[in-house]
């Protein structure tokens, strides 16, 4: 393996990411801290939600983030590197086997899912506060969710970068993405679909489920959330399938 | 150690559009997959129908075609993008399939479209490019500033390549090639878009690039930069070489060397026999329409006698197009058509 080229990328991609961190920032916090400055500060405010839902929005937004910028972080550039600017040739020229390309893709998107995730919740916070009871008992058990979460989000990226033609990323938002929040217990926790018990069976084929109910078991354990295992085995699950399937999507994009 | 290139019987046959990224040229992209029913099946293109070459190492070697002949395939299988379908190829002693990490270390390639990392500057590309093949930061700041000056980059150097020229997205992609100081450099159609100014630094460059020991393998559909550049050359069609060798040989090769094309008011076999026994005149082939083909060891010359034997014949000579021995020639010679159709 060589650690040089691989290094050498992940610098390159960090100094893209500076380059363009100030539209990052927006394009990653932006809507996330309004959903929470609306529903969190105004509606509850005014007595339309109860107090406790500030607690239980922060975790959700944290894994809004996380994922958002995971996927966004990973997957467009592929789509647009693959079909349109070709800029990934050179990467793929370089003296490494192409897998770790995909592999430093991964490791990119989730460093950059991890520094959104951990910079949410400060802004969120402060926007929230009074009445925010978060509670991380096992810091570990956090991070250790945390790094699966952003894995998630990585991994996502590289299967919906690879498998995505240019003309379809409007659909891949509406049609992926959209739902995948809306049906993945971030705006509520997955015990508030007791009374929907088809749908709450139908959203445990969504990876984003076990992100929102991960932060939540780890950062406010006093409120319902899935059992800590089901969360990890349902991340790791996903993680490898998602990972799995973009290696091969990859190698099919890279070689003809 | 200087590298060759060999290839032995290399086939290529595409069940699918092959990906953009895969670096070969004369497909579009984002075509749909065919799908398979059934039995049905697929539909095949085939890129590469047995190519061997042998290309020495040190020399400046030209694959020479019209489009779609399958010289970016070629290339495509040479640096790790096209995978064969069948048969061999190597840089140097290495298998590029079984070495492929080896064989990048060897090889710098210029894609025949742009490919440059539009979120970098023209200097940055380049010393990332650097630091992928390990080169130390000195090192990597001292070739590209080389670089930026022999390509005359330096003014623009620091600024984001979006707004470049294509003629200079190109010096910049060459110069990005060059970086890592490779063994065997690819040139896929080089010169594709660039004005005869950039053209000639452009082959000033590459005649430098050979002269320090460096084997050189272009492909173009140009056959004056083949016969200015190359010292030996194979011309491809339908992914087949068609003729090798230096291009002086493929040129004599030619019978007589020269070629007059003849479009005739009528179409008379009579004529092209009286043709034939023209002294100086090696071949006579009727073309499409009411046309002829003569291949001849003298060119101006002979249009009076042409015109006489028509004029005698009853027939209308419309027009005469005379070329001087050269590969077009050649191309037309074997294939019938023109290396542009």
């Amino acid at each position: 393996m060589n650690w040089k080229a691989f290094f050498a990328m992940l610098a390159r991609d960090a100094h893209v990411a500076r380059r363009n961190f100030v539209a990052l920032l927006f394009q990653t916090f932006l809507q996330p801290l309004m959903f929470v400055f609306i529903f969190g500060r105004v509606m509850v405010g005014s007595g339309y939600m109860p107090p406790s839902y500030k607690s239980l929005l922060l975790p959700g937004i944290m894994a809004i983030c996380m994922v958002g910028t995971g996927i966004w972080a990973v997957a467009m550039p592929l789509i647009a590197e693959f079909q349109f600017t070709r800029e990934i040739e050179d990467r793929l020229l370089a003296p490494m086997e192409i897998s770790w390309l995909a592999i430093e893709k991964v490791v990119a998107g989730t460093l950059q899912a991890l520094a959104a995730g951990f910079m949410v919740i400060p802004a969120a916070w402060l926007l929230l506060r009074p009445g925010v009871d978060l509670n991380v008992p096992h810091p570990l058990l956090f991070a250790v969710v945390a790094v699966l979460v952003a894995l998630f989000s990585a991994t996502g990226g590289l299967a919906l970068g690879c498998s995505m033609q240019q003309t379809h990323i409007g659909l891949m938002f509406s049609l992926v993405v959209a739902p995948m929040i809306f049906f993945g217990c971030t705006y509520y926790p997955w015990s508030a679909l007791e009374k929907f018990p088809i749908l709450q069976k139908a959203v445990l084929v969504n990876p984003l489920v076990y992100a929102s109910e991960g932060l939540r078991a780890t950062m406010i354990p006093q409120f319902p959330h899935l059992p800590l295992t089901a969360v990890v085995v349902g991340l790791v699950f996903f993680n490898a399938l998602l990972l799995a399937t973009g290696l091969r999507s990859f190698h099919g994009k890279s070689v003809s | 150690m200087v590298a060759g290139i060999r290839t032995l019987n290399l086939r290529k046959v595409y069940t699918s559009a092959p990906p953009v990224a895969a670096g070969t040229g004369g497909f579009s992209f984002g075509a749909p997959k065919p799908k398979a029913k059934g039995k049905q099946p697929k539909p095949e293109i085939v890129a590469l129908d047995g190519i061997s070459l042998d290309i020495l190492p040190g020399e400046i070697f030209c694959l020479l075609g019209p489009n779609g002949a399958g010289k970016s395939t070629t290339v495509g299988v040479l640096t790790t993008r096209v995978r064969p379908t069948s048969g061999q190829a190597f840089i140097g002693e290495h298998d590029v399939w079984q070495s492929q990490v080896t064989v990048k270390r060897l090889i710098g390639v210029v894609a025949q479209r742009p490919n440059l990392d539009f979120s970098l500057t023209a200097r940055e590309i380049l010393i990332f490019h650097g630091a992928y093949f390990g080169l130390s930061s000195q090192e990597r700041a001292k070739r590209a500033e080389a670089l930026l000056e022999r390509f005359k980059l330096t003014d623009r150097a620091d600024q984001m390549v979006r707004g470049f020229s294509g003629g200079m997205m190109q010096r910049l992609s060459i110069a990005r090639a060059m970086m890592h100081d490779p063994q065997v450099l690819f040139l896929d159609e080089p010169s594709a878009g660039l004005d005869p100014q950039t053209r000639l630094l452009l082959w000033e460059i590459v005649r430098e690039y050979n002269q320090s020991g460096k084997t050189i393998l272009l492909t173009t559909h140009n056959m004056e930069e083949a016969d200015a550049l190359c010292k030996r050359l194979a011309i491809i069609d339908h992914g087949r070489v068609i003729a090798l060798g230096t291009p002086q040989e493929l040129k004599a090769s030619v019978p007589g060397g020269y070629l007059l094309r003849l479009r005739l008011g009528v179409h008379s076999p009579d004529l092209l026999q009286r043709l034939q026994g023209l002294a100086g005149v090696r071949e006579v082939r009727a073309t499409d329409g009411n046309g002829a083909d003569l291949y001849a060891d003298r060119g101006g010359p002979l249009v009076a006698e042409v015109a006489n034997l028509a004029a005698a014949a009853g027939v209308e000579l419309c027009d005469v197009h005379i070329s001087e021995p050269s590969l077009e020639n050649l191309f037309l010679h074997h294939t019938g058509r023109s290396l542009r159709e």
